[in-house]
C-alpha cells in the first residue's frame, strides 16, 4: 500500500524530471564540497606544525581553494534549496488543482456523505504535510544518504580501521532512537488520544456555553473538564519526557564515539608517522558529520510516514469516480416544461428502498407543491429532477426527453432553483446576481432586483451592486440572501422552477417581498415548490404529500382532503387545540 | 506574558533547575575542543600514550556527565512546561465559565476554543524549548567566544567580529521572512475558504453551471499561493549558505592569523584545532537559535492572547435591584428597556405587561424586533438596564442566579445536545431527579418513543447530538427543560423545525400537565402563537400591541400584516 503511495507520489514528480535530476546532482556537489573544505583545513592545519615551522606558501594555496570551494558551495546549496522548493510547491500547486477539478465533477453522494471538513483537510492540510514532508525527505533524507556514503568512503581512505569503528558504531544511536521511540509511542497514542478527548469536550461545551449557563450546570462542566485536565497533564508529561530523551541518548553514544575516535586516532598519530594531526582532525569532523544524518533520520522518517499517509488520503479523494461522462450527449435548449416521472425508483443506499416505482405527468406552468413532515425527503425530489442524483430505475423525462439523454448543463440551466438554505459565494453582490447570465447588462440587474425587491437594500450597501460579500453572504440577512438568490433567478428566467420556501427567522416584511417575488416568478413557469404555509399548497396545482421519503399521497387540496388520509390529518393538525 | 509569569511561578525550582542542568551540560561540551587540544600537543606532542587514555577516557566522562544534566534538564523542562499549560488552561476554562452572556457575546465563542487549544499548546511548546534552549544557544556561542579568548585574545578577535555578522545575518532574514510567512498563511486561508465555498455551494454551483468558474477562481488564488511560497523559499533558503561562509571565512582567518602566530610560537597546532571546533560549535548553535526564535515568539503571541482572556473583567449587572417593588404575576415586565453593551439602540423599549401563572404568552415579530431578548431578560442571561423584570413577584435581580434559573425551563433556539447519555443530558439542570420524572417529561415533549427505540435513558448520544435527527434533538432539548417541572417554559423559536403534527401534539401536552407552567412562545409564526392567552407584538424592540389573537387583529396593523402574509383570510 505505502509503495503504491510512494509510486504515484513520484509519477507526478516525474513530470519535473529536468529539475528533478539537476537537484540530485546539486545535492551531490553540495555534499562533496562540505566533505572536501574540512580536507583542506585539516590539510592546512597539517602545515602549521609549530613554532617556526609553518608553510605559508603553501597554506596559501590551500586558503584560495578553501574560499573557492565554499563559494561555490554557497552557490550550489542556495539553487539546490530554490530547486527543492520548486518540486514540493510546484507538486502542491498540481495536487490542488486537480482536487479542484475533481471536486467540481464529484456526485453529489460522495459530497452529501463526507463531511465538508474531511474533505477540506484533505485539499489543504494534507497535501502541506505531503509537502513538508517531501521537502524534508529532499533536504535531508537525500543529502543525508550522500552524506552518509561520502564520509564512509572518505574516513576509509584515510584509516580504514578507525573507519570501521566509526560506521559499526554509530548506528547505535539509531537503534536507542528506535528503541525509545517505540516505547514511547503508546504515550504518545494515549497524548493525543487525551486531548483529543478534551478537544472534543472543549469544543461541545464553549460552543454552548449560553446552555451551559442557563442550566447552572457551569461548576460541574468545570469539574469534568479539570478531570481530563489532570489526565491530559499526567500523559503528556510522560510523552514529552520520555520522548525528549533520544536526543541526549544519540548525543551521548556520539560523544563516546568522538572520544574513541580520539584517543585510536592520536595512538595511531604516534606509532604511525604518515597518520598527521591533520588527518585525525579530517577524521574527527567527518565522524561527526557521519553521525549527523543518523540524529536526524527518525525525524525525517516520522514525517516522511505521515507524508505518505496524507498522500494516500489525497490520491483516496483525487481517485474517486467522477459523475458519468456527458460529453457528446444531446443540448436541451429551452424547455416547455413538461415533466413526468416514469416508474421512479430510487434509494440513497441500496438495502433501503426510498422511492419505489411511481409514475407521475405534470404539465407545463403548472405548479406542484411538495408538503409532508420534517425529514421526510423532500430534498430527495429535488435531487432527481436536477440530476444531483440519478434514478436506479425507470425514467424522469423533460419534455418527452429522458435526462440522462442530455447533458447535465443544458437540464439544469432550464431550471432556476433557490433554496432555503441560501449560498452566496464571496464575491460583489452583482457577480452573484449575474451568476446565471453572466451577460447581463446593468439595467437588466436593476430591473431585475426591483423586481424582487432586492434593489432598494442592494442600493443601500456600501458599495451598491459592486459591494463585495464575505463568505456566506456575509452581513447580509437571511432574507436578503434569499431575495439575491431570487433576483438570480429572475435575471435567467428559465422555464422549470424548484423553489424552498422559508419556515422561519426571517422579518415579516421581507418575507412579504419574497412572496410576491415567488408569485411573479411562478407565473407561467413549471414550478416545484417546498411549501410550508398553506396558502401555497392550498392554490397549487398538485400536491405531493410526502412521508419517509415516498410519495404517498398526490392530487388537488380539495382532492387529498376528500380522501381523509395523512394530509387530512396534517392539515387539521395545524388548527387543532 | 505578566499571567505567564504568574503561572510559571508555581514551577519555580523547575524552571530555575531545567536550564541550570542544560547550562552544565553545555559547559561540558565547551571543555570537549579543550582536551582534544590537549590530547594534539602534550599526548601526541610528547608521545604519551597514557596522557591520551586518560583524556579520552575524560571526554567520555564528560559525555556521561552531559548526559545526565540532560535527562535531568529534559524531566524539568517537561514538568514545567505540562504544568503551565495545564494550569493555564485550567483556569482559562473556569474563567469562561465565569463569562456572563454579555461577555460571551463579546468575545465570541470560537475564538475561546482556539485559545484553550491551539494557543495553549504553543504555550507549552514554547516553554519547554525555552526552558531547554533558550540559555543554551547564546551561552554556547558566547561560551565559545570567551573559550576562544582563553585560547588566543588575538584569534578570539575573529570570533568577536563573526557573532555580530552572523547575528545580523540571521535577524535580518527573519525579519523579512516572517511577514512575508503570515501573507503566506493569508492566502492558504483563502483558499481553504474556496474549497468550503464549493462544497458547501455545490448544489447552487452546478445548478447554475458554474464548475469551471470556480475552479479558476480556486487556482486564481492557488497560482498566488505558489509564487509566494517560492518567493519566500527563496529568501529563507539564503541562512545557511550566508551563515555557513561567514563561518568558514572566519575558520579561514584563523588559519591564516593562527598560522603567523604559531610561526611566531604563541600558538600550538592544537590550539588552532581547538579555535576550528568553536568555530563549528558556534554555527550549529545560532541554526537550532534561529528555529527557536520562531516557535518562542508564537508562544509569546499566544501567551498574550490567553492572557488577554484571563485578565478580562467579568461583566457584571449593576445591581439596581428595588426590594419594594412587588407584583402577583408569575412574570411581570415593569416598563423594561434594554441596550446590549456598546449597542447605539435600546433593543426593547419601554415594555410593559403581565403574565399570570399557567398562562400563555405568545411573543411575534420580526426578525430584530427584540423576541429573544425579551426572554433572556427573565432568567437574567442578561439584566434589563432600565425598569423591572419580575418573576414570582420579586425583582429577578435580587434572587441567586441558581435559585432563579431553577424556577425556569428553557429550550433554546438551537437544539443543542451534549454527549453523553440521554440521562445525563436531561439532568443538566436537575442533577437529583429521578427516571420516573424523566420519562413523564420525555412523555410531554413527545419523545418518549424516541428513547425507547435507542434504548432508553442510557443511551449514548454523540457529540452534538449526531446520532440523532433534527426533530429528536428537538424533543430531547423540550424534555430538557420540563424535568424539575418548572414554574416558567421558555420555547425560545423552538418548534420553528417541527412539523405542523408534532407542535400540535405538544401544545395539547402542556395544556394537560397538573402543575401548569407559564409558557412563552417566540415564534415567527402566527399559526404557533394564534391560540395564545395573550399575545406580545414587538415591532423594533417596542410593544406595538398585546392581546389575544382576535383583539389584536382588531387593533394591532403590525400583527394584522403577518397574519395576512402567513395566512389564508378563513385561518385567521
Amino acid at each position: 500500500m505505502k509503495s503504491k503511495v510512494l509510486l504515484k507520489v513520484l509519477s507526478v514528480l516525474g513530470k519535473q524530471k529536468i529539475i528533478f535530476s539537476i537537484s540530485i546532482v546539486l545535492a551531490v556537489i553540495n555534499v562533496a564540497l562540505t566533505l572536501y573544505v574540512p580536507v583542506l583545513i585539516g590539510d592546512a592545519i597539517d602545515f602549521i606544525v609549530g613554532e617556526g615551522n609553518v608553510d605559508f606558501e603553501k597554506i596559501n594555496g590551500i586558503i584560495i581553494q578553501i574560499a573557492v570551494s565554499i563559494a561555490i558551495n554557497a552557490i550550489v546549496q542556495w539553487l539546490m534549496s530554490v530547486c527543492n522548493n520548486k518540486l514540493t510547491y510546484d507538486l502542491v500547486h498540481n495536487l490542488r488543482g486537480r482536487a479542484i477539478n475533481k471536486l467540481q465533477a464529484l456526485p453529489l453522494s460522495y459530497i452529501d456523505t463526507n463531511p465538508y471538513g474531511d474533505t477540506v483537510s484533505r485539499i489543504i492540510s494534507d497535501v502541506d504535510t505531503l509537502a513538508d514532508g517531501l521537502l524534508m525527505g529532499f533536504s535531508q533524507l537525500f543529502t543525508g544518504v550522500i552524506t552518509v556514503l561520502g564520509t564512509v568512503v572518505l574516513m576509509f581512505s584515510i584509516n580504514w580501521k578507525i573507519a570501521i569503528i566509526v560506521v559499526v558504531l554509530t548506528p547505535v544511536s539509531l537503534l536507542v532512537a528506535k528503541f525509545i521511540a517505540g516505547r514511547t509511542y503508546s504515550m504518545f497514542k494515549l497524548q493525543s488520544e487525551t486531548k483529543g478527548r478534551q478537544t472534543a469536550f472543549i469544543d461541545e461545551t464553549i460552543t454552548n456555553q449560553k446552555v451551559i449557563s442557563a442550566f447552572c450546570h457551569n461548576t460541574k462542566a468545570v469539574e469534568q473538564f479539570n478531570q481530563i485536565n489532570e489526565d491530559l497533564r499526567k500523559h503528556s508529561f510522560k510523552a514529552i519526557f520520555f520522548s525528549s530523551m533520544v536526543n541526549p541518548s544519540t548525543r551521548i553514544i556520539n560523544a563516546v564515539i568522538y572520544a574513541i575516535v580520539c584517543l585510536i586516532g592520536a595512538l595511531t598519530v604516534i606509532s604511525n608517522p604518515q597518520f598527521t594531526v591533520g588527518a585525525l582532525s579530517i577524521l574527527l569532523s567527518y565522524a561527526s558529520q557521519y553521525a549527523k544524518p543518523f540524529n536526524e533520520i527518525s525525524g525525517v522518517l516520522t514525517e516522511l510516514s505521515s507524508a505518505i499517509a496524507s498522500a494516500e488520503r489525497v490520491f483516496e479523494l483525487l481517485e474517486q469516480s467522477s459523475e458519468v461522462s456527458d460529453e457528446g450527449l444531446a443540448e436541451i435548449q429551452t424547455a416547455k416544461g413538461n415533466v413526468a416521472l416514469n416508474n421512479i425508483r430510487f434509494s440513497y443506499i441500496p438495502e433501503k428502498p426510498l422511492i419505489d416505482g411511481i409514475s407521475l405527468n405534470f404539465e407545463s406552468g403548472q405548479q406542484i407543491a411538495i408538503v409532508g413532515p420534517t425529514g421526510c425527503g423532500k430534498t430527495t425530489l429535488i435531487n432527481l429532477l436536477m440530476r444531483f442524483y440519478d434514478v436506479t430505475a425507470g425514467e424522469i423525462t423533460v419534455d418527452g426527453q429522458n435526462i440522462k439523454d442530455v447533458t447535465r448543463h443544458s437540464l439544469r440551466k432550464n431550471y432556476g432553483m433557490v433554496l432555503q438554505e441560501t449560498w452566496l459565494k464571496s464575491g460583489t453582490v452583482k457577480e452573484n446576481i449575474t451568476m446565471g447570465n453572466p451577460s447581463a447588462t446593468d439595467e437588466e440587474i436593476i430591473a431585475a432586483a426591483k423586481s424582487t425587491h432586492a434593489h432598494s437594500f442592494i442600493k443601500r450597501l456600501p458599495k451598491g451592486y459592486d459591494t463585495v460579500l464575505g463568505e456566506d453572504g456575509g452581513s447580509l440577512s437571511e432574507g436578503q440572501k434569499q431575495l439575491l438568490c431570487i433576483t438570480r433567478i429572475m435575471l435567467c428566467l428559465p422555464p422549470m422552477l424548484i423553489l424552498d420556501e422559508a419556515t422561519s427567522s426571517i422579518d415579516v416584511k421581507t418575507e412579504i417581498h419574497i412572496q410576491h417575488a415567488f408569485k411573479r416568478l411562478m407565473a407561467g413557469r413549471t414550478s416545484f415548490v417546498v411549501a410550508h404555509r398553506l396558502s401555497t399548497i392550498k392554490h397549487s396545482d398538485v400536491i405531493l404529500v410526502m412521508k419517509d421519503g415516498n410519495i404517498i399521497e398526490h392530487g388537488s387540496h380539495r382532492e387529498l382532503l376528500k380522501q381523509k388520509g395523512f394530509y387530512y390529518e396534517l392539515y387539521n393538525s395545524q388548527f387543532a387545540e | 506574558m505578566k499571567s505567564l509569569l504568574k503561572y510559571m511561578k508555581r514551577y519555580r525550582l523547575e524552571a530555575v533547575l531545567g536550564p541550570l542542568f542544560k547550562l552544565t551540560e553545555a559547559l561540558f561540551e565547551l571543555f570537549i575542543p579543550l582536551v582534544v587540544a590537549d590530547i594534539i600537543d602534550k599526548g601526541i606532542g610528547q608521545g604519551d600514550k597514557n596522557f591520551i587514555i586518560s583524556r579520552a577516557g575524560l571526554m567520555a566522562a564528560l559525555g556521561v556527565i552531559g548526559f545526565i544534566c540532560a535527562l535531568i534538564a529534559q524531566y524539568f523542562a517537561a514538568k514545567a512546561a505540562v504544568g503551565v499549560s495545564c494550569d493555564l488552561r485550567s483556569a482559562l476554562y473556569k474563567k469562561i465559565n465565569g463569562f456572563s452572556y454579555t461577555d460571551l457575546d463579546k468575545i465570541g465563542t470560537s475564538t475561546l476554543i482556539t485559545r484553550l487549544t491551539g494557543d495553549i499548546n504553543q504555550v507549552q511548546t514554547g516553554v519547554n524549548l525555552a526552558l531547554r534552549l533558550l540559555l543554551r544557544s547564546p551561552f554556547i556561542v558566547f561560551g565559545a567566544m570567551i573559550m576562544a579568548f582563553t585560547v588566543d585574545v588575538k584569534s578570539a578577535l575573529i570570533f568577536a567580529a563573526s557573532v555580530p555578522v552572523l547575528a545580523i545575518i540571521v535577524v535580518t532574514i527573519m525579519y523579512i521572512t516572517v511577514p512575508l510567512f503570515k501573507k503566506v498563511q493569508s492566502n492558504a486561508d483563502k483558499l481553504t475558504l474556496n474549497t468550503r465555498e464549493s462544497l458547501k455551494g455545490v448544489r447552487v454551483i452546478r445548478a447554475f453551471c458554474q464548475e469551471s468558474q470556480e475552479i479558476a477562481k480556486f487556482q486564481d488564488t492557488n497560482n498566488r499561493l505558489t509564487a509566494l511560497q517560492k518567493w519566500v523559499g527563496k529568501i529563507s533558503a539564503l541562512m545557511n549558505p550566508l551563515t555557513y561562509v561567514t563561518v568558514n571565512i572566519a575558520v579561514i582567518l584563523i588559519i591564516y592569523i593562527g598560522g603567523q602566530r604559531v610561526y611566531d610560537g604563541t600558538l600550538t597546532q592544537g590550539q588552532i584545532v581547538a579555535l576550528y571546533n568553536y568555530m563549528s560549535q558556534i554555527l550549529v548553535e545560532l541554526i537550532k537559535l534561529a528555529n527557536m526564535i520562531i516557535t518562542v515568539n508564537k508562544a509569546l503571541a499566544s501567551a498574550s492572547r490567553v492572557e488577554a482572556v484571563l485578565n478580562r473583567e467579568v461583566f457584571t449587572e449593576p445591581l439596581s435591584a428595588d426590594k419594594d417593588i412587588k407584583s402577583s404575576s408569575a412574570v411581570e415586565f415593569k416598563k423594561v428597556s434594554f441596550i446590549y453593551n456598546g449597542a447605539a439602540e435600546e433593543s426593547l423599549t419601554d415594555l410593559s405587561f403581565t403574565a399570570e401563572k399557567g398562562q400563555r404568552i405568545g411573543i411575534i415579530g420580526a426578525t430584530g424586533s427584540g423576541k429573544s431578548t425579551l426572554v433572556n431578560l427573565i432568567p437574567l442571561f442578561y439584566g434589563a438596564t432600565g425598569g423591572t423584570v419580575l418573576v414570582d413577584g420579586k425583582d429577578v435581580k435580587i434572587y441567586d442566579t441558581k435559585t432563579l434559573r431553577r424556577k425556569i425551563g428553557i429550550v433554546p433556539q438551537k437544539s443543542v445536545l451534549f454527549k453523553g447519555t440521554v440521562r445525563d443530558n436531561l439532568t443538566l439542570g436537575e442533577k437529583k431527579a429521578t427516571d420516573e420524572e424523566l420519562w413523564s417529561a420525555l412523555r410531554w415533549a413527545q419523545a418518549e418513543e424516541t428513547v425507547i427505540t435507542k434504548g432508553g435513558l442510557d443511551f449514548e448520544i454523540e457529540q452534538n447530538g449526531r446520532n440523532l435527527s433534527g426533530g429528536q434533538r428537538q424533543r430531547l432539548c423540550i424534555a430538557r427543560a420540563l424535568v424539575g417541572n418548572p414554574e416558567i417554559l421558555i420555547l425560545d423559536d423552538s418548534s420553528s423545525a417541527l412539523d405542523f403534527k408534532t407542535e400540535s401534539e405538544l401544545r395539547k401536552a402542556l395544556t394537560s400537565l397538573s402543575q401548569k407552567p407559564t409558557v412563552f412562545i417566540v415564534s415567527q409564526r402566527v399559526s404557533s402563537i394564534m391560540s395564545c392567552d395573550k399575545i406580545i407584538c414587538l415591532e423594533d424592540g417596542k410593544s406595538a400591541g398585546v392581546g389575544t389573537h382576535e383583539e389584536l387583529l382588531a387593533s394591532c396593523e403590525v400583527y394584522k400584516e403577518i397574519c395576512h402574509s402567513q395566512l389564508d383570510k378563513e385561518e385567521i
